[in-house]
């Protein structure tokens, strides 16, 4: 069928006449019409404006205009602006936020003639793990009911893994794209940081969110990369470097590639079927010609610990512009300005949201502002060292990307901490802003899981050729949940 | 460092978040637990070691004096929740 | 007891960009509410802040001007705080590496002596919005076009003591910051707002007392009273036993009275951090050395310019280098006139007074340096009597005319001063003033002076008025003492 097939099978059916991008639309929007009350993956679904844009994408490619993203279907993570249509971040506070102005990567999209389904469920300011922190309720793994399909793009991930998009846009603070990549059993790359816009990606910590793809295979996510990376003047943290086509190299050799296995990553706290898993695939990278060597990240056990400073610190200023004056929620009756800032952002922030602003606020504050946050920044400095040490003896490094294939909704109880703990081996990479990416790489217990690759700054090409050609001779990132009709 | 119920309560008010008196010892053990997570950055030595506010090492870039923006008030005021004569309105601001 | 009163003071300036520091909304004062908001200066969600180079070029030229230290690194913080004129619920600020490092200014004190007050720092950061006060049904409406206006905060070391060294500190910021054109120093637009620092503690005490901040004065008028009214206030306070609080207090000039703030705001806790969204602003020397040539001639260059060059005194070279406007007028007219001095006279007296008690400035002032150059020309070259001078300036300041010249002819201004013709006037007029000429002779030579004014009178109205007295005098005393 139709929704089995990847962006660049969609793309060049298009180009060959096989299908309209109005038909291909059609196809999608029904499915999600008939099949998201399983996962409630959208959180809102833009079917008339999506077939208003498949139109002009027919009518563009008949003008000859086309490029191969033209009348292709995707979805955005509800975490990026889209002009004229809702876009929640999760949050009861955005619950009528309609933006005036597109985000740059939504602007990049309209550009190539893409067109947008709907906008994708996700945690709350994407501040979770599991997509249990959504105001407008949890997100269901396609691979079992009871599952949660990671987070904090979980929706984006459940919709591909349904086949109710092929591939989706997604954001990466701390792992919110790799490792929901990981429990769907997708492809999905953090970037570099500066390398795709933050301009109208609602910001849950500056320093740290990315913003990336959730697809199939890395060559979709290639394909998606080459429209999100952007130079952007408006965002001062976008660097001005020119992008280069992801999809060239993708099917480059690679022999003589030195792939890094940090000891702290395969240690005996690992999960030893998930070790047994990612070594396989990674000798399947050796096979391809590439050579291994175990390399230390001395510091990486203090990543969970520096994040849980860093991101908090940051997200506590960033959400203070949620005051019930210039737009989002406000509270009724208001007695006076402080009921209006006490009733509006504790009815419309949740819990977690407010846990992690309470926590940044406490960093911050006087007398601790040394200990926690200067410390903190000072880890993360540590942290980057080890990272430009290992790059300065391999190409790209290897290892699981989550401790475990999903959980069930619940399971980490109602300690934050346990779920923080998921995130272990993704949190580094945004410390450090360098690019991080997860490939399915095996199954336990007919559950998919992630073998994360991470490489040096604006080495996006060389991760996304590593999994084009992993993939080129594995089969995991084409398995799919049961229930999906062939 | 342990995290005190009259702690939460002050970081409560400096952000501008209403905690109930049920919700309170709730909070005060996330915290503290969250706290003590964070409690590891304590034992590394970082004496003189620069912090690290951004990833890379870039520099601000600077942008040209020319209005680049129109006016929007109309657009941006019909997402206000409460406006009038071009103004946003909120609850009497006493000095 | 004998007190001592410590002043400091936080001068924020607006810039003079044409957009705002981190957006590219106008800065233009007066415009709808609102209308010059973007997304980015309403803080909508995931909008960005870039900065603007002219904001930091500005900022650069006052350090240089202050002879300051240039940081080739400065970093913006967040100031966390909520108020409803502070959008992003933050203040993007610089707080621990401001761009402008330590300087000093020179003030001119009443007795001539000059003092230096030293700078701390003075960094960039953003203006906030305004609540207006006007009743909406009980609510205040929030105006956010000023909201992202670049500023610098000059942060003065406590060296001033007494209100007048305050508000001499704070017109030389003033004349700088005007003469490097990088504010437009209208106070009445809130374009210069002062926060004084006072203490007071007994004479020889070493240790400062306990300090208020009274915030947001925007007069010199305001802030010399505001500041009196707070040593008076302190001092009264300490001498019935009590203690200072710090606090921040305000000041109400129609009232002129001042009151602290609620107490409740004051317990605040910024949580300054180094924001996410802008990085570290690196400079080098090529940069500040190219912004260095740029800089016009400050005010302390040119007084002793004006000395050397126009042989003015001190005090009067003082005057007309403050102001830019003042001091550019003088040049012109000095060029036109050819007489410093008297330009000076004019400029410091009837031209400065008109200003005044009009409340113009140079530049918008109806009488420009030609005109009055040429006026002065005139008086110069005995075209006119200095009374018929005060006529032309009236015509020209009220634009009844514009050329001096045809003032003068229209107002048969002109003197005479052909001494044939005047010779003969007094001829004609000494004729019939038989009586008066004996009593003249007849007085004691020495006083003989005061009489001349009863010719004087006659010989005017003889010549229409038209007369050139200094020479009408010199015939007039030659004939009657001949």
């Amino acid at each position: 069928m139709i929704h089995n097939k990847t962006i660049s099978e969609l793309s060049r059916g298009l180009a060959a006449g096989e299908y309209s991008s109005v038909e291909l639309t059609t196809h999608f929007l029904k499915r999600i019409e008939n099949l998201d009350s399983n996962y409630n993956s959208y959180i809102t679904v833009t079917a008339e404006q999506a077939l208003n844009e498949a139109q002009a994408a027919d009518a563009r490619r008949a003008a000859g205009n086309a490029t191969p993203w033209t009348g292709v279907p995707f979805a955005h993570k509800d975490i990026f602006c889209t002009q004229g249509v809702r876009t929640t971040c999760g949050s009861r506070m955005l619950e009528n936020f309609i933006p005036p102005y597109d985000s740059t990567v939504a602007a990049n999209f309209k550009q190539h003639g893409a067109v947008c389904l709907g906008k994708t469920n996700m945690d709350e300011f994407a501040m979770g793990s599991s997509n249990e922190t959504s105001y407008y309720g949890r997100v269901t793994n396609p691979w079992g009911t009871d599952l949660v399909p990671g987070g904090s793009s979980g929706g984006s991930a459940a919709a591909v893994a349904a086949r109710l998009a092929p591939g989706a846009t997604a954001t990466d603070t701390g792992g919110s794209i790799r490792q929901p990549a990981a429990l769907c059993g997708l492809t999905g790359i953090k970037p570099t940081y500066g390398r795709v816009s933050r301009l109208g990606m609602i910001a849950f910590a500056s320093s740290l969110d990315q913003g990336g793809t959730l697809t199939r295979t890395a060559e979709d996510s290639a394909m998606m990369l080459n429209v999100m990376a952007s130079y952007d003047p408006k965002d001062s943290t976008c660097i001005d470097r020119d992008v280069p086509d992801y999809t060239a190299t993708l099917n480059q050799s690679l022999k003589g590639l030195k792939i890094g296995l940090p000891a702290e990553f395969f240690s005996e706290h690992l999960d030893p079927e998930m070790q047994t898993q990612v070594q396989n695939a990674i000798r399947e990278l050796e096979k391809l010609g590439a050579t291994l060597k175990e390399i230390r990240l001395p510091h990486s056990h203090l990543s969970v610990p520096a994040y849980y400073v860093i991101a908090p610190a940051e997200c506590s200023a960033n959400l203070s512009r949620f005051d019930g004056v210039r737009y989002g929620y406000r509270c009724d009756n208001p007695q006076d300005l402080q009921d209006l800032y006490l009733r509006s952002r504790s009815e419309g922030f949740g819990d977690e949201v407010k846990r992690r602003i309470l926590i940044g606020t406490y960093a911050l504050s006087a007398g601790y502002y040394d200990a926690y946050y200067r410390k903190a920044q000072q880890v993360r400095r540590l942290i980057k060292q080890d990272f430009d040490n290992a790059f300065g003896e391999v190409d790209i490094i290897a290892g699981p990307t989550s401790p475990s294939p999903a959980f069930a909704f619940g399971s980490k109880g109602n300690d934050p901490v346990k779920m923080y703990l998921e995130d272990i081996f993704t949190i580094s990479t945004n410390l450090a802003g360098l690019p991080g990416m997860s490939v399915p790489a095996g199954m336990i217990g007919g559950l998919p899981i992630g073998m994360q690759l991470i490489g040096n700054y604006f080495d996006e090409a060389r991760l996304l050729n590593a999994g084009h050609q992993f993939q080129q001779v594995t089969d995991w990132h084409t398995k799919a949940p049961s229930g999906i009709d062939a | 460092m342990a995290i005190t119920r009259g702690d939460v309560e002050k970081i409560a008010h400096l952000a501008r978040l209403q905690v109930s008196e049920s919700q309170i010892d709730k909070l005060t053990g996330d915290l503290s637990n969250i706290l003590s997570l964070v409690d590891e950055l304590q034992a590394v030595d970082t004496t003189g070691i620069l912090p690290m506010s951004h990833p890379l090492d870039a520099q601000q870039r600077l942008r040209a004096d020319i209005i680049t923006e129109e006016n929007h008030r109309d657009e941006f005021q019909r997402i206000a929740p409460a406006t009038e004569n071009g103004l946003y309105l909120v609850p009497k601001v006493i000095e | 007891m004998q007190w001592e009163t410590v002043i400091g003071l936080e001068v924020h300036v607006q810039l003079a960009t044409k957009t705002k520091i981190f957006s590219g909304s106008s800065t233009a004062f007066g415009a709808e509410p609102n209308t010059q908001a973007s997304a980015v200066d309403l803080a909508m969600p995931g909008m960005l802040p870039v900065l603007n180079e002219e904001a930091l070029k500005m900022a650069i030229k006052f350090g240089l001007a202050i002879d300051a230290h240039i940081n080739e690194k400065s970093v913006f913080e967040r100031k966390n705080y909520f108020y409803p004129d502070l959008p992003k619920g933050y203040q993007t600020t610089q707080s621990e590496l401001p761009i402008v490092g330590a300087g000093h200014i020179d003030i001119q004190l009443a007795d001539g002596s000059s003092k230096r007050v030293r700078i701390h720092h003075a960094h960039l950061e953003e203006d906030a919005g305004k609540s207006l006060h006007e009743d909406f049904h009980g609510m205040s409406g929030i105006d956010l076009n000023r909201a992202g206006t670049p500023l610098i905060e000059i942060v003065s070391e406590p060296d001033m003591s007494n209100a007048e060294e305050a508000v001499a500190f704070a017109r030389k910021l003033h004349t700088i910051v005007t003469s490097l054109g990088i504010c437009d120093g209208e106070m009445s637009q809130g374009s210069m707002r002062f926060d004084v620092n006072v203490s007071v503690r007994p004479v020889g005490e070493s240790k400062l007392g306990t300090r208020t901040e009274t915030k947001n004065l925007n007069s010199f008028r305001f802030m010399e009273r505001a500041i009196k009214l707070e040593v008076e206030r302190q001092i009264d306070v300490l001498e019935d036993g009590g203690k200072i609080n710090q606090e921040t207090r305000l000041y109400d000039g129609d009232k002129d009275i001042s009151r602290a703030m609620r107490s409740k705001e004051e317990a605040n806790d910024y949580r300054y951090f180094p924001c996410p969204d802008l990085l570290p602003v690196l400079i080098d020397s090529s940069y500040i050395d190219a912004i260095r040539a740029t800089l016009p001639e400050l005010p302390d260059a040119r007084k002793l310019r004006f000395v050397e060059q126009y042989g003015l005194s001190d005090y009067d070279a003082g005057i007309l280098s403050a102001d830019a406007g003042i001091a550019a007028l003088f040049e012109a007219t000095t060029a036109k006139s050819t007489d410093a001095k008297l330009s000076a006279n004019w400029i410091m007296g009837e031209f400065s007074a008109r200003l005044n008690s009009e409340e113009k400035t140079a530049k918008n002032s109806p009488i420009n340096a030609e005109q009055l150059g040429q006026l002065i020309l005139r008086i110069k070259d005995n075209s006119i009597s200095s009374a018929g001078a005060k006529k032309v300036f009236d015509a020209l300041w009220t634009e009844e005319g514009h050329d001096v010249d045809a003032i003068i002819d229209a107002k048969g201004l002109k003197q005479v001063s052909d001494t044939g013709a005047l010779e003969k006037i007094v001829d004609e007029v000494l004729a019939g003033m038989t009586a008066q000429i004996e009593q003249y002779r007849a007085t004691d030579e020495a006083k003989r002076k005061k009489l001349l004014g009863g010719f004087m009178g006659p010989l005017m109205k003889a010549s229409k008025g038209q007369g050139n007295p200094k020479l009408f005098t010199e015939i007039l005393v030659k004939k009657l003492d001949g």
